[in-house]
Formats: C-alpha cells, sequence, structure tokens
C-alpha cells in the first residue's frame, strides 16, 4: 500500500487549491461536501492541511471538519496513482464473479484494495454498486464505467496504464 | 434533411462502447446522418443499440460493436436494411411490447436534454395543470393514485406530501433521494441520464403541491454521467421557466439545488441524507420528528425517491384514478424493475404490479447468461431476501414480497447461478453492513461484526448448533432494535439464506468446486 504523500506538508499549490474551494463554496449552505469534493477533483486527495482552514471559514470545529472527511469513502487523505480504478464488489457484480477481478489485480499486478500499483500508475478502490448491473462485473475508471470486464481485459487496462504517464488527475 | 440515427448516451450502453459506435458512425455517414444520442430503451443486454428512423417507424440493430459499422453501412442501414444484427421495428420487439411504459415512456426515445422534444412527447402538460391548480388538490390527485415511495419502503406518497403541506414552518423543501446505492437497481440512473426534465417536472410539482420553494437533489458519486445530464437540464429547465423564481409564470418560486454524496450507503436512508445534505456525516437521525415535520435545516421537508418523484407528471397529466387503474391490490401503477446479476437478458421492464417473479426472470430474463440453472435470486437489493426457485411464483407486490418473507425494495431483481455460495452470500450482507453502517446505534454497528465472525465460525463447523441459535438471536436483537433500515434489515438476507440454502452452511456439503463468485 502506498504511503506517498501522507506525511508530507502540502506544498503552496495545494494550499492555494484549498483556499480557491473554500473561497468558491463557503457561502453556500451545507458546504463542506462540495469543498472536499472540489479539493479532490484539483488534487486527487484531501491534505490534511483542508481541515483547519474549512474549520475556520465554515466556523465549525476542526473535529467536525474531520469527522466529516473520514466519515465519507470518497474522500481520500493521501494521493492517489496517476488513475483510479474502482471495482464494484456488491451482490450483481459478485453473481458474476467479481472477486476474480480482485484477485487477479492483487496476484497478477501485485495490488491490493485501496492501495496503489508500484509504479504509481494506479490505485485500486472497491466500490458497491456503479448501476451497471445488467452488464456487470463493473468499474469505474477515472469517472468513466466499464461494464462486462474480463480478467484478460483487466490485464491489457493496467498494462497500458503502467505505460502512460498521466494525465488523469 | 438527413436521417436520425440513434446511439444511446445512456452510460450502461457507454460501459460497452457507445461512444465508440457514435463516432464511428457519424464518420461513415457523414452528413448523410444526424446522430442522436437518446437514453437506453433499457435492454440492455443488446446494447450498444443503434436505431434509425425509417417511414417505418425505428429500425434496431444490436449489440452493435465498432467492428460491425462498416457492413452496416453497406448493408443500407440509413434504409432499416437488412443485417444480421437487424431486430427489426424497436416498438414491436416482444421485450418492449410486453411493458406498459408510464414513467419511462420518452426514454430511449427522445435526446433526454432536449427540452423542445421533451415538450412534443408530451412533457410539462402535468406541471402546467398543477400550476393551476390549488395544492391540495395536486397532493389529493397524488393519494387517488395510490403512488407509493419507490425508494423501498413504499410509504403512500400522497400522505406524506399532506403531512408535509399542512405543517407549519418556512421555507419548505424537497429533497430527492437519488443515492440509488442498492446493487441490481438502476432505474434512478436511467431516468436521470434518459429523462431529466421528467423528475425535475416531478420536482417542481411536488413543490406547488406541498408549498416548498427549494428542491434539493442528493445524487451518489458513483454516477457521474448522471450529473453532468442533470446540470444542463436543470440549467436549461430554468431557462425555460419549468423552475426557477417564476414556474410557468404563476409566481411561485421553485429552485433546484444539485448536491453529491460520497460513497456512502447509508446516506440512502432519508435522514441520514439530510444530515449530509446539511454538510455532515451521514448519521441517521432518531424518529420521530419525522421529515415531513423537522426535515431539511430543520423544516418541513418531503422526501421521496427518484422513481416516485418521476411517476407524478404522468399522474398530473393523465389523473390519479388513470394511474390507480395499473397494479394490484395495495400496489397502485407501475414498477420499473431492474434485471441484474447472472442473467442474459438484463435490463429494465417497467410492468404493472402483480406480474410474478418469474414471469420477470424466465419470460423477460431469459434465464442466467451463464446458462446453469437459476439457484437464487436477491430481490430489494442488500437488504433484500434471497429467495428460493420455490417462491419465484410470487406476485410483484408489496404485500405479496412480505408475505413471502422478503421485501421489494427500489425493484431490483439480482439473480445468482448453481455456482453461488450462499454462506458466502450471507457473510457478505454482514460484512457490508459493517462496512457502511453509520456507526449509531449498536445493534447495526457492533452486530454486524459479530455477524461475520459468527458466520465463520459456523462455516468452518464449530458449535453449530449452538452459533446457529447465536446468530438467530443476533438478527434478532439487530431486527428489533437498529434505528433504520441498514440494521434492521440484514437479517433478512442473512435469515433467508440459512433458511433456504442450510447445505451451504455445512463445511461437508458447503460449495466447493465452481463458485461463480471465487
Amino acid at each position: 500500500m502506498s504511503s506517498r504523500a501522507s506525511d508530507a506538508v502540502a506544498t503552496p499549490e495545494q494550499l492555494a487549491a484549498i483556499d480557491s474551494s473554500i473561497e468558491k463554496l463557503a457561502h453556500e449552505r451545507g458546504a463542506t461536501l462540495p469543498i472536499f469534493h472540489d479539493i479532490q477533483e484539483q488534487l486527487g486527495f484531501v491534505p490534511p492541511e483542508a481541515i483547519d482552514r474549512i474549520a475556520a471559514a465554515l466556523n465549525l470545529s476542526r473535529a467536525d471538519v474531520h469527522g466529516v472527511l473520514t466519515y465519507y469513502h470518497d474522500f481520500r487523505q493521501q494521493a492517489p496513482g496517476r488513475h483510479v480504478l474502482k471495482i464494484c464488489r456488491a451482490e450483481a457484480c459478485q453473481a458474476m464473479g467479481c472477486e476474480r477481478l480482485v484477485e487477479r489485480l492483487e496476484e497478477r499486478h501485485g495490488v491490493a484494495m485501496h492501495g496503489t500499483t508500484e509504479d504509481g500508475s494506479l490505485t485500486v478502490e472497491p466500490v458497491y454498486c456503479l448501476g451497471n448491473c445488467a452488464l456487470s462485473p463493473a468499474v469505474l475508471l477515472d469517472n468513466r464505467l466499464l461494464g462486462r470486464l474480463t480478467e484478460k481485459r483487466l490485464d491489457a487496462m493496467v498494462h497500458a496504464l503502467g505505460g502512460d504517464d498521466g494525465g488523469a488527475q | 434533411m438527413s436521417v436520425r440515427v440513434f446511439v444511446p448516451r445512456d452510460s450502461a450502453s457507454k460501459s460497452v462502447g457507445a461512444d465508440e459506435v457514435a463516432q464511428a458512425l457519424q464518420l461513415a455517414l457523414g452528413d448523410a446522418a444526424t446522430i442522436v444520442r437518446n437514453g437506453s430503451r433499457g435492454m440492455l443486454w443488446l446494447e450498444p443499440l443503434v436505431e434509425v428512423e425509417t417511414d417505418a417507424g425505428r429500425i434496431a440493430y444490436g449489440p452493435v460493436t465498432v467492428d460491425d459499422v462498416a457492413g452496416l453501412v453497406a448493408a443500407g442501414l440509413t434504409a432499416g436494411g437488412e443485417h444480421e444484427l437487424r431486430l427489426g421495428p424497436t416498438a414491436e420487439l416482444p421485450w418492449m411490447q410486453r411493458q406498459e411504459r408510464l414513467t419511462f415512456a420518452r426514454v430511449g426515445v427522445t435526446d433526454p436534454v432536449d427540452a423542445d422534444e421533451y415538450e412534443r412527447h408530451g412533457g410539462i402538460v402535468g406541471l402546467k395543470k398543477a400550476v393551476a391548480m390549488a395544492p391540495g388538490d395536486i397532493v389529493e390527485e397524488v393519494v387517488a393514485s395510490g403512488l407509493r415511495g419507490r425508494g423501498g419502503a413504499g410509504f403512500p406518497a400522497g400522505i406524506k406530501w399532506r403531512t408535509v403541506l399542512e405543517a407549519p414552518g418556512e421555507p419548505k423543501y424537497i429533497a430527492c433521494n437519488a443515492d440509488e446505492g442498492d446493487s441490481g437497481t438502476f432505474s434512478d440512473r436511467m431516468i436521470m441520464e434518459g429523462d431529466p426534465y421528467l423528475m425535475l417536472e416531478g420536482m417542481a410539482i411536488t413543490g406547488l403541491a406541498v408549498g416548498a420553494t427549494e428542491g434539493w437533489i442528493y445524487l451518489r458519486s458513483e454516477y457521474p454521467d448522471a450529473k453532468v445530464i442533470l446540470e444542463t437540464a436543470i440549467e436549461r429547465a430554468r431557462e425555460r421557466g419549468w423552475i426557477g423564481d417564476d414556474v410557468l409564470g404563476s409566481g411561485k418560486r421553485f429552485e433546484i439545488v444539485l448536491r453529491i454524496g460520497a460513497g456512502s450507503y447509508v446516506c440512502g436512508e432519508e435522514t441520514a441524507m439530510l444530515e449530509s445534505l446539511e454538510g455532515k456525516r451521514g448519521i441517521v437521525r432518531q424518529k420521530p420528528p419525522l421529515p415531513a415535520h423537522e426535515g431539511l435545516w430543520g423544516k418541513p421537508t418531503v422526501v421521496n425517491n427518484v422513481m416516485t418523484l418521476a411517476a407524478v407528471p404522468w399522474i398530473l397529466a393523465h389523473g390519479g384514478a388513470a394511474y390507480a387503474a395499473h397494479g394490484v391490490g395495495r400496489s397502485k401503477g407501475t414498477l420499473p424493475v431492474q434485471l441484474a446479476g447472472n442473467i442474459k437478458q438484463g435490463g429494465l421492464v417497467e410492468v404493472p404490479f402483480g406480474i410474478t417473479l418469474r414471469e420477470l426472470i424466465e419470460d423477460f430474463g431469459g434465464g442466467t447468461a451463464s446458462g446453469r440453472p437459476i439457484r437464487t435470486i436477491q430481490v430489494g437489493g442488500p437488504l433484500g431476501a434471497y429467495l428460493p426457485p420455490a417462491a419465484f411464483d410470487t406476485a410483484l407486490d408489496y404485500e405479496a414480497l412480505t408475505a413471502a418473507g422478503g421485501l421489494l425494495g427500489h425493484g431490483g431483481i439480482v439473480v445468482f447461478d448453481d455456482t453461488v455460495d450462499m454462506a458466502r452470500m450471507a457473510r457478505y450482507a454482514m460484512e457490508f453492513c459493517a462496512i457502511e453502517s453509520c456507526g449509531k446505534c449498536t445493534p447495526c454497528r457492533i452486530g454486524s461484526t459479530r455477524g461475520v465472525e459468527v458466520i465463520d465460525r459456523i462455516v468452518k463447523g464449530e458449535d453449530r448448533g449452538k452459533n446457529v441459535a447465536l446468530l438467530q438471536d443476533l438478527c434478532a436483537t439487530m431486527k428489533d432494535a437498529s434505528l433504520c433500515a441498514m440494521g434492521g434489515l440484514t437479517p433478512l438476507p442473512v435469515q433467508s439464506a440459512l433458511e433456504h440454502f442450510p447445505e451451504d452452511f455445512r463445511p461437508e456439503t458447503a460449495p466447493t468446486g465452481v463458485s461463480s463468485s471465487s
């Protein structure tokens, strides 16, 4: 499992991104989720420095803001790989063998759930239903939905992303 | 005028190559054709389903891949020419003919974001009627329709609306639950991607009915395509005056706010959803007070599912009695059913209540995708029961399914073949509850983890009798003492699996060979 950026201090660019999200959205009612989404869209994750700044802007306690950040599965607190693959593990996809894809990722590509491939190209996360249950197994690759995924296509995808030097985040 | 060729932009269709097919067709046909990106007809095993508008109606071809495009064009696709992928006129396909599409009438027919087309195909008729009616009369029309909440609980929509109309407090809100988290369901997604104005119109009518001035949509983050389409539709609906400060010139305000969830299943529970909309952790609220009295921002709020709201424009346009003429018993109208999992012909069918589960999975679904026998189906999402083949003649009906030990939920049916390991599915139900529990109440938070452990011990054969009794006791506690349906209904899949498939829980008879999930 990658721990890249977990202890890192946010860069000036990252701090600017956090501040721009706050400035854009702080006036909205119930602004915490929209701000976290906006930061993550820009940076791929929410740096810890965001907590103090959001708390101050929304007049909330740091505990409240931290609580929201850590409650939701979507929000990452460390940088992901260049691409993110969300693999559905819910019932309909299980009925079509999604667990074989999960095993394949671990055994062939050395990446477990919530982990990142060694070359930093791909982070893999579980997801519980993508609404593509008639064309299972389904995955979401950088917000692009794919259906009827086979192990062969998965191998090709991981291979292709490994050779790609980014652009998704 | 060039021929109109339809290639869906529904994300399921795109997930198997619709974008690439649309591009290839555009390139091959050039000015001879206008490519329209419609919603999906719901025949998802035939996606990408390409249709051509001809004098003889729309002709369907599918499933089309990029490699088929040159051959199709050579075969005279634009004139509805013969080809091995030609399915015939779409409207005459048996799958389409056997349905009664009230809510899904336009889905797959029109360009989802084309507002003119929405009106040409019968849209906004319901809203026009509603602006001329007294709020109480709109509510009573929906009461008369017998429409029940399609999110899972099945509470009569009109009664809920009446409560909000009569509740003191301003402003009032509509909260649209678009957090369609149940595995095996995608009808909300197909409406949002295939006919978004329908949902917005339904929300606006609901707003007029109860005196709400704002509608908040809570859309799950797992639906990025629906987000893009809804953003466009909201903007255009505002330009048309269908929503905004002056709905259809009535002087009444109804504004719509779109919010995105963040991957929490329990936020589909109405009070957790309200917390999340308010920017907090998605923790379930104690009821009472009901959201109808103290909902979003503590104000009277109608919380309805996408399907419920999407049924409303038809009811206003045609009358509550016309809607109630469909269906059986206390289950009035139609239900968009989603056929999913290991199924040969998966997709969405809108049928009146009363049809049997067997008709759905065999006649529409055609059995399993793997070609093996069906062992079980799970109806109603992850909190629904696993039913054995002996129960397949149960009618699709809220009460009949409850009597059969199950629940209708959001109308999803997930099919499993005979390789499924039911002890594993029962364990997964507990595991899922442990992952997704909001943590507020102990039976759900702790019980789910204990449930996983007890099932593991049963499967290993440790003190079997004692541990089965313990599991039943734990399930009873979760059912009786949980705060919401998450903990309260997780026992349903667990106990139904144990009841109907006890052999899978014994080490000597548990499935060991092929397993579809390992």
